[in-house]
């Protein structure tokens, strides 16, 4: 774990090399989180992302399983879940957040029994709450920097259909917008995110990510993609702000991330301006 | 109706029930070129779900839909409700689900008197400026077919009669069909060429002074509903103010609206 490392660090006074790859890292996915999560703040699917990270501990427990890499595991997991809510996503009587809240437990639950059943392998919960940014290296600096150029590519290429149909759904649909195709790659594309940043951030850390900077973001923005770059911003000064204080206060990294992303909504409840009457 | 060959939209036997519930028998409906038709019919006749069949948004039990290939539509949903918490300014609302310059977006918004409000937040419209800027919305496609649920709904009486105006100025100017529903048996508008009446199943169809006087409208909804229809039912030519059906000439006069049916 971190702290005798930090200590380490705070007797040379040295910004060292895991401390770089650190903050590369978690502005990396902050750089995608805030974008993905303006959709996940519009389309009111916090519970979704809060399904998809609880569901990733089975990922691991099978890619442990299996003797693959744990982030293969996750990622399965996640597509698989993605795609049959995205199924689901027509019929109004079973896409809800009941369905979600039973998906996600059940998901976490087989995930631990899974995990105990195993000899030799103890859960730090810590780890996936918060995951280990602090161990960061170089192969899943790739990971973020190759995963998260290709979802903003995606994100990109889905940006306006996807917004026509978060406005309006059945307008979007009369207009020629293949709404089922989009909202499925949209689920993919929180799932590849997850999975992907779900060692560096863990469970609560990529859904904290996903929605705070985009909340922030929300009062200073005029439109849509003003937001989406905000976030953006927003979540890589939370990133940065929270590693640092985390180094100068000595307190774990994950957490002193969320704490920073929230005082910075707070700040913007004090300065924003309210955007709906103008 | 000798559209048939050319026809946008043409629906055939369209049969569909809900949660074990008639809600269309047998509608036959096909939309000609640049033809205005108006849906009229009570509450729940179906009217939305008929639009949305035709729109491809609904699967008929029975029955089919042919739209012709390449077909360019623009859709005035019922209900249109932004949230708060997306910011969305009525310049970027022009360009939901297509890029367009900015003369382009400043062109429609000003055909349909809005262009002063191109820099509003969406959510601070009215009723009526959020119907305009929609329906302007709607033209940047360069529709062939403007489908407009309700559009005169939360618009205040002589709003309604301008918005009306403005929907025949728009199909002289463009030459697209619109195919308009409306719940109030009242406002059917001037330049409709058509009247469908629709109660499950179409009960009659004919210019409006055919269908005012058709029997099965009268029984449907009352001898009264003949005087009121008419107000509209000014001819194709387009005036500034309304015929009763014996062509009188009537102001308009808020004191028409409330003769309203309940069903």
């Amino acid at each position: 774990m971190w702290p005798p490392l930090i200590l380490r660090m705070k007797v040379t006074g040295m910004i060292t090399d895991f401390f770089a790859r650190a903050l590369i890292a978690g502005v990396g996915v902050a750089l995608v989180a805030g974008p993905a999560g303006c959709f996940i703040v519009w389309r009111r699917m916090a519970y979704f992302g809060d399904t998809m990270a609880h569901s990733a501990l089975l990922g691991v427990a099978l890619g442990l399983l299996l003797g693959v890499d744990p982030i293969l595991g996750v990622l399965a997991v996640t597509i698989v879940l993605a795609l049959i809510l995205a199924g689901m996503g027509g019929s109004r009587t079973l896409a809800s957040d009941t369905v979600l809240g039973i998906l996600s437990h059940s998901a976490l639950s087989l995930g631990m029994v899974a995990l105990s059943l195993m000899r030799g392998i103890r859960l730090d919960l810590m780890v996936y709450l918060f995951g280990d940014l602090l161990s960061v290296g170089m192969t899943d600096i790739y990971l973020v920097l190759g995963g998260g150029a290709a979802s903003l590519v995606l994100l990109a290429g889905l940006w306006r259909p996807l917004l026509a149909m978060t406005v309006h759904e059945e307008l979007a649909r009369a207009e020629g917008v293949r709404v089922d195709a989009v909202r499925a790659g949209f689920m993919l594309l929180i799932a590849f995110l997850i999975a992907a940043a779900m060692k560096i951030t863990g469970a609560l850390l990529i859904t904290s990510l996903l929605l705070i900077p985009a909340a922030c973001a929300r009062r200073f923005a005029n439109g849509p993609e003003v937001m989406a770059v905000l976030a953006a911003l927003f979540g890589a000064v939370a990133v940065t702000g929270g590693l640092y204080g985390s180094l100068y206060f000595d307190t774990p990294a994950g957490p002193s991330i969320v704490l920073a992303a929230l005082l910075l909504f707070l700040c913007s409840l004090m300065f924003g301006h309210r955007q709906s009457r103008n | 109706m000798t559209l048939e060959p050319t026809a946008l939209v043409r629906a055939q036997r369209l049969d569909l029930s809900i949660g074990g519930r008639r809600i269309l028998a047998h509608v036959d409906l096909s939309i000609g070129p640049g033809e205005i038709i108006t849906l009229i019919g009570p509450n729940g006749a179906g009217k939305s779900t008929l639009v949305r069949v035709l729109l491809g948004l609904m699967r008929p039990d029975h029955g089919t839909v042919v739209r012709r290939a390449g077909l360019r539509v623009g859709y005035l949903p019922q209900k249109f409700v932004i949230d708060a918490v997306l910011p969305l300014s009525v310049s970027r609302l022009m360009t939901l689900t297509r890029k367009a310059a900015l003369a382009e977006i400043e062109a429609a918004l000003a055909e349909t008197g809005v262009a002063h409000l191109m820099g509003a937040q969406v959510q601070t419209l009215s009723g009526g400026e959020l119907q305009r800027v929609l329906l302007a919305r709607a033209l940047l496609s360069n529709p062939d077919l403007l489908v407009l649920d309700e559009p005169v709904q939360g618009v205040d009486f002589g709003g309604q009669a301008e918005l009306y105006q403005l929907i025949s100025a728009i199909r002289q100017r463009h030459g697209c069909a619109i195919l308009m529903v409306s719940h109030d048996l009242h406002l059917v508008m001037a330049a409709t060429d058509r009247v469908l009446c629709l109660n499950q199943h179409l009960c009659c169809a004919g210019t409006p002074a055919m269908v005012a006087r058709d029997p099965e409208y009268l029984r449907l909804f009352g001898p009264r509903a003949a005087e009121a229809f008419a107000l509209y039912a000014h001819g194709p030519h387009g005036h500034d103010h309304v015929h009763t059906l014996s062509g009188d000439v009537a102001p308009i006069d808020p004191a028409h609206e409330s003769h309203r049916h309940d069903h």
